[in-house]
């Protein structure tokens, strides 16, 4: 059901863990649906230099929040805030549609950390 | 190594079941509706299947209707009786906890003009018999009570709730589909007058089933069509699924004291190497391991979803199943927790382990080699393991596709 790259990011989950006094730090998600995830930004000169994760969730969750990891490290912040669910879905080759709305909130969670950031930092 | 734990959901079909079905495939394919020398090579083996079914659960063969499933025997008893007896009345009473072949059908009927009780359940999944019999009127029906829960396990009195049921003269219905095989389950003595079976659970093929109905019970047909199985079921019998359920049910009877001895011996095994290897795990079910079927372990793993769980255990060859919503189907998680207010974390986090005979120590050891690292690993994955802050509860934009 999950294509191999997610069970690449599900197994071997990329960037899991907190930073200590990160720059930004957002969570989606709530218990009842099953998936809760936290991004933690380290940013430095408008750029992302580092993302860590951590996520209750499903396969798909898990891997959806690894990815998001790797796509933002590097981003200047507006270009994180232009990166979607569905682009993320399709860095991992697509989801199964069950899960596309459920589990696939990874972006989100990276726009409220970039968010959580610049309320911070104005 | 590859290793099964998902019994409750489907069994492998017995090497005797199988032997025993494939002449009926080839050399003896005729139907057992035709007079000629094709169709009489057959009828005798649906009628052998009869006994052998009736002999399991104390019936007489003549009470035995071989269906295609387990739900299609539960939409048959639950619809055909509201049909047959709602001159009598329109009540229904049946549990929370049921398999959703029994609970859909209620809510249809309820779509329908029937009025039906959900009984709750305690924090252990049981029911208030008090509260069962309080909740029987004049306009009361049916009773339907499963004899043993698919998720947790847990074992209903049904001989108390027959008890119960033939004091009010309302009809019962059971869905013994987890029961048979595993405990000893005897229509006389619970007194019920419909109960339901089904032939994969006990190394029959999937396709077959069966229901018992007591002699004198008005059932409205739910299959029409020809004058199979005494008029009350239409269609051409499932020969050899039929043949591989009467051996499944005679192997069953035969092997019930030992097979309940050796798989309660490996669940228990495994239930107390994960209580004591494990921190924050929650039992699910009855904690009296005599209220529950022998072969079946529900656990929580606090913080941790249960998909992801099943996906790590997948990977290291062991194959269980969850009440996660991400497995359910449904985008919420199982009903049954829900039923006995296990919190909602917990239950996302809910495995079931359950065994069958094939299944070995061995194995047993290996899941408990395996499993402690796994759970941690996901716990350091997770934000609610060691959380300060409250965990949130509701999404103000749900992102949940409820259920049409």
């Amino acid at each position: 059901m999950y294509t191999e790259k997610v069970m690449d990011h599900f197994s071997n989950p990329r960037n899991v863990g907190e930073i200590e006094n990160a720059d930004g730090v957002g969570e989606v998600g709530n218990a009842s649906c099953g998936d809760i995830m936290k991004i933690f930004l380290k940013v430095e000169d408008g750029i992302i230099k580092d993302v860590k994760f951590k996520t209750f969730g499903c396969g798909a969750a898990i891997a959806t929040s690894s990815m998001v990891t790797e796509l933002a490290i590097g981003k200047t912040l507006d270009e994180a805030l232009v990166l979607t669910n569905q682009a993320v879905a399709d860095a991992l080759d697509g989801l199964p549609a069950a899960k596309m709305h459920c589990s696939n909130l990874a972006a989100d969670a990276l726009h409220e950390a970039i968010k959580d950031y610049k309320q911070k930092h104005s | 190594m590859k290793i099964y734990l998902d019994n409750n959901a489907t069994t492998p079909v017995k090497g005797e079941v199988l032997d025993a079905m494939l002449p009926f495939y080839r050399e003896q394919f005729g139907n057992p509706s035709s007079v000629h020398w094709a169709g009489r090579m057959v009828s005798g083996a649906i009628e052998k299947a009869r006994e052998q079914v009736a002999r399991l659960i104390n019936c007489s063969p003549a009470e035995i209707i071989f269906v295609s499933c387990g739900s299609e025997g539960d939409n048959f008893a639950i619809k055909g009786t509201a049909d047959a007896l709602k001159h009598k009345g329109n009540h229904i009473i049946t549990t929370s906890v049921e398999h959703p072949a029994v609970l859909e059908t209620c809510e249809f009927l309820e779509k329908q003009g029937f009025a039906v009780t959900y009984l709750p359940v305690d924090e252990h999944g049981m029911l208030d018999l008090a509260e069962l019999e309080a909740a029987i009127t004049d306009k009361t029906i049916l009773i339907s009570v499963m004899w043993a829960n698919n998720e947790i396990g847990n074992i209903y009195p049904m001989a108390k709730i027959g008890e119960i049921a033939r004091r009010h003269n309302v009809r019962l219905h059971t869905d013994a589909v987890q029961a048979v095989g595993k405990i000893p389950v005897d229509v006389q003595q619970a007194k019920v007058d419909m109960l339901v079976l089904s032939g994969h659970k006990i190394g029959a093929p999937k396709g077959v089933g069966a229901m018992y109905l007591k002699r004198g019970t008005r059932i409205t047909r739910f299959m029409h069509g020809g004058h199979q199985e005494r008029n009350r079921r239409a269609g051409t019998h499932n020969v050899a699924g039929i043949v591989g359920l009467g051996v499944a049910c005679e192997l069953a009877q035969q092997n019930l004291e030992k097979d309940y001895r050796f798989i309660r011996g490996l669940r228990d095994k495994l239930e107390q190497g994960i209580l004591n290897s494990v921190p924050d795990v929650k039992l699910n079910g009855h904690p009296d391991a005599d209220l529950r079927l022998p072969n079946t372990l529900n656990v929580s793993f606090n913080y941790i979803e249960g998909e992801s769980l099943l996906l790590f255990f997948d990977m290291k060859g062991i194959a269980a199943s969850s009440g996660s919503a991400c497995t359910s189907g449904s985008l919420e998680p199982s009903h049954v927790m829900s039923a006995m207010g296990v919190d909602i974390v917990l239950a996302h986090s809910s495995i079931r382990f359950s065994f069958g005979a094939d299944n070995t120590e061995d194995e047993v050891d290996y899941i408990l080699t395996e499993l402690p690292s796994i759970v941690q690993r996901l716990r350091d994955m997770s934000p609610l393991y060691h959380r300060q802050e409250p965990t949130p509860l509701h999404c103000d934009e749900c992102r949940m596709v409820h259920k049409v």
